[in-house]
């Protein structure tokens, strides 16, 4: 008994994690139709910021305490929704309608690249970025532009790019080899009847459940939460009732994306190795999660992350750890096949 | 076919004109050795290390008039530790440098690489320190000075019977890596027969970072130790997640562990618990202190497991050419297979009919963050 009840909180404190990361695929999906598969790599990168953060200065100089925490996760959050609202705004946007400067930013990428190929140094990579982005200003100006037809299929392709340029640019600029976490918060263990609860754990768990009601205010009581329902609605319709559509959807990138930084925070408190990869199999995980729950909407993608945790962990306590991946994607297949608007889904009529 | 034939000859004669000319640097009065390594790609400290000691091994043999009243000079080259690379270096030391002998890899994918254009030209090779059986499986001319990956497994079983006295043990394994299955097999073939109990054998997969629901599983077992016979990334985070669920038994496990990043992964999660290793630098035998000692003062660091076995790599072959009192391969190969007893700073190395070394290895225990000396076994 003791060993189901620990067994429970370790499932819980997995999910609870997954569920963070699922909370941004849906909201994005909400609004968009849109799965934003580059949003597992916005989870590493919001690990990394924290590992950037934790190492710097101040970082270092608050150590392992309540304000050094806050320090981290609210830093890295607040740079993950900055790379949430470029992504949107360079690789999504351009898709949809028109955008200057995207070309001036993929060529000034593409520059810096070059930069450090050739000379290596800080002012090289500058030096490329400035051509790139030149180079790509005038190609703008002769015409060369990117055309907004939105399509689904473009999009959802334009996001694996996108997600395969983080994982790649992520090994370039944080190197290939993992790092560690350094301990933001002081570790102790509690146990209670057998089962032990750590300072991390419940840490995980609190801010878990806080971001998630934070979330359910966002959306429910304040106006911009209106606008987004508003926009997951119906986007032309919101347009044509005043609603700046582009405004809300960066918005919504934003918010999901600092949620992945929280989420990529909180999964690196527990198991603290960190590589630019690490995104990929949780990314999957709560992608399917968000598919359990009914994708779209933010109740389900919580209950569904929860469920994946718990499955994981009970297959690998009470069956094999080989048995630990296959799990969630054998309860994708069967959500898919029983239910596939999910378990909180409604049943959506495609209008023709 | 007649037109084949006369291309086929045509080539040989030139690659014998070749090899004329580019064996025309063998110069009479020194003995050419060829060694290839990582010096620079993700392992590259690995290949550094080796060589430092093959390095310190030639100097001594130099300073002593060298062997057979010739020079001994070695020839590095760096395979970047990628096994294409190790191939084409091991081609070019044999057939351009002409060396008599190759001292390499680390790595036991870069050996297995290697070992068959060794083989094919029948020139001896010893790997100082890769512990994949299959290496020295590939023919007769490939050696290893150090023990093979499963006489870890039975140095952790006969410490944790004999001197722990412990009877009930949990195995925690990466299922996905040959290494630590082999060792988790022969530890429990071992320990069983010593007369202990397996408490529960669980596993993960390499990169893995959860392994809460493992530890909560083995932990309702009581276990008095658990076995992780992984790598050092896997093992801190698995001490750590252990501590956070209250098991307070120590981890027991191999080489895989050694590393500078262990201690600060793990932490003081790892307090208290044990590892097989090949030396130790506390071990209180002169031969390996007078190593110590030496190392340091030429390269301003501690010597680890890799440059103790590159330093013997080097004189188990001094050795057999000094016996053997000639470079001419078969004898020279004849003579390194008749190595018993030979004293060096990784332990007594005696060569078996496969050409493994069968040597001791020494368990040590991290305790206040560093590494302590407990015991050496013997096979």
């Amino acid at each position: 008994m003791e060993t189901f009840l620990q067994q429970l909180v370790n499932g819980i404190s997995q999910g609870s994690a997954y569920a963070l990361i699922a909370l941004g695929y849906t909201m994005v999906y909400g609004v968009l139709r849109l799965i934003n598969f580059a949003h597992s790599d916005v989870y590493m990168f919001g690990a990394f910021m924290g590992y950037y953060i934790a190492n710097s200065t101040l970082g270092l100089a608050l150590g392992p305490s309540i304000p050094g925490a806050i320090l981290v996760m609210v830093g890295s959050m607040a740079l993950c929704a900055c790379l949430g609202i470029l992504i949107e705004r360079f690789a999504y946007r351009p898709g949809r309608s028109p955008s200057p400067f995207t070309l001036s930013f993929w060529f000034g990428i593409l520059g810096a690249g070059f930069g450090q190929l050739l000379g290596g140094t800080l002012v090289s990579v500058a030096l490329g970025a400035l051509a790139g982005a030149v180079l790509g200003f005038v190609l703008e100006k002769v015409g060369l532009k990117p055309k907004p037809q939105s399509s689904h299929l473009k999009l959802l392709i334009i996001a694996i790019g996108v997600s395969f340029f983080l994982e790649n640019g992520g090994q370039q600029v944080f190197g290939a080899d993992p790092k560690f976490f350094p301990q933001i918060i002081p570790n102790r263990s509690i146990d209670v009847g057998g089962v032990s609860l750590d300072t991390q754990k419940l840490t995980v768990l609190g801010v878990a459940l806080l971001l998630m009601i934070l979330l359910n205010v966002v959306v429910h009581y304040t106006k911009t939460g209106k606008a987004m329902r508003a926009v997951s609605f119906n986007l032309d319709t919101a347009k044509l009732m005043g609603i700046n559509t582009d405004r809300i959807i960066a918005f919504t990138f934003a918010l999901g994306s600092a949620l992945a930084g929280a989420g990529g925070i909180l999964v690196t408190l527990m198991y603290p190795r960190i590589d630019p990869l690490m995104g990929i199999m949780p990314g999957l995980k709560a992608f399917v999660a968000a598919v359990l729950g009914g994708i779209g909407n933010i109740t389900g993608a919580m209950i569904g992350g929860l469920i994946i945790g718990l499955a994981e962990v009970m297959a690998v306590g009470y069956g094999q750890s080989t048995y630990r991946d296959a799990i969630a994607f054998v309860i994708l297949v069967l959500i898919l096949l029983l239910k596939p608007t999910g378990i909180m889904g409604k049943g959506m009529v495609e209008k023709v | 076919m007649k037109h084949r034939t006369w291309s086929h000859a045509s080539f040989l004669v030139l690659t014998a004109a070749l090899a004329a000319c580019a064996g025309g640097d063998q110069s009479a009065d020194e003995i050419l050795i060829g060694e290839y390594g990582s010096l620079t790609g993700t392992t590259a400290t690995f290949g550094i290390s080796t060589k430092n000691g093959i390095e310190m091994a030639t100097e001594a043999i130099n300073a002593a008039g060298g062997l057979l009243g010739k020079q001994v000079r070695i020839i590095v080259e760096d395979d970047q530790g990628r096994p294409e690379e190790a191939q084409t270096v091991v081609s070019k030391l044999i057939n351009s440098d002409r060396v008599v002998a190759l001292l390499g890899e680390v790595a036991s994918s870069n050996s297995l690489a290697a070992a068959p254009v060794a083989q094919q030209n029948r020139i001896p090779m010893i790997s100082p320190s890769s512990t994949n059986p299959a290496v020295t499986e590939v023919g007769d001319f490939i050696f290893r000075v150090c023990f093979i990956d499963p006489f870890q497994g039975f140095v952790m079983a006969k410490f944790a019977a004999n001197t722990l006295q412990f009877t009930n043990v949990a195995i925690l394994r990466d299922i996905k890596s040959d290494y630590s299955v082999g060792l988790a097999d022969v530890f429990i073939q071992n320990f069983t027969t010593l007369g202990g109990t397996i408490a529960s054998d669980e596993s993960y997969s390499g990169g893995d970072t959860d392994f809460s629901a493992q530890l909560t599983a083995l932990k309702a077992t009581n276990p008095q130790a658990i076995f992780v016979p992984g790598y050092y990334t896997e093992v801190g985070l698995i001490a750590r997640q252990a501590k956070a669920l209250g098991i307070q038994a120590p981890l027991l496990g191999g080489d895989g562990w050694d590393s500078p990043d262990l201690i600060e992964i793990g932490g003081e999660a790892l307090e208290g618990s044990y590892f097989s290793n090949h030396y130790s630098v506390d071990d209180p035998s002169p031969a390996i202190q007078k190593f110590v000692t030496d190392y340091r003062a030429k390269y301003g660091e501690t010597p680890d497991a890799l440059a103790g076995l590159g330093y013997d790599a080097a004189m188990v072959l001094f050795d057999a050419i000094k016996r053997a009192g000639t470079t001419e391969p078969q004898a020279l190969r004849d003579a390194i297979a008749a190595t018993r007893n030979f004293a060096g700073v990784t332990g007594t190395t005696t060569l078996d009919e496969h050409r493994n070394a069968v040597k001791p290895a020494v368990v040590l225990q991290i305790k206040d963050a560093k590494l302590a000396y407990v015991e050496t076994i013997t096979p």
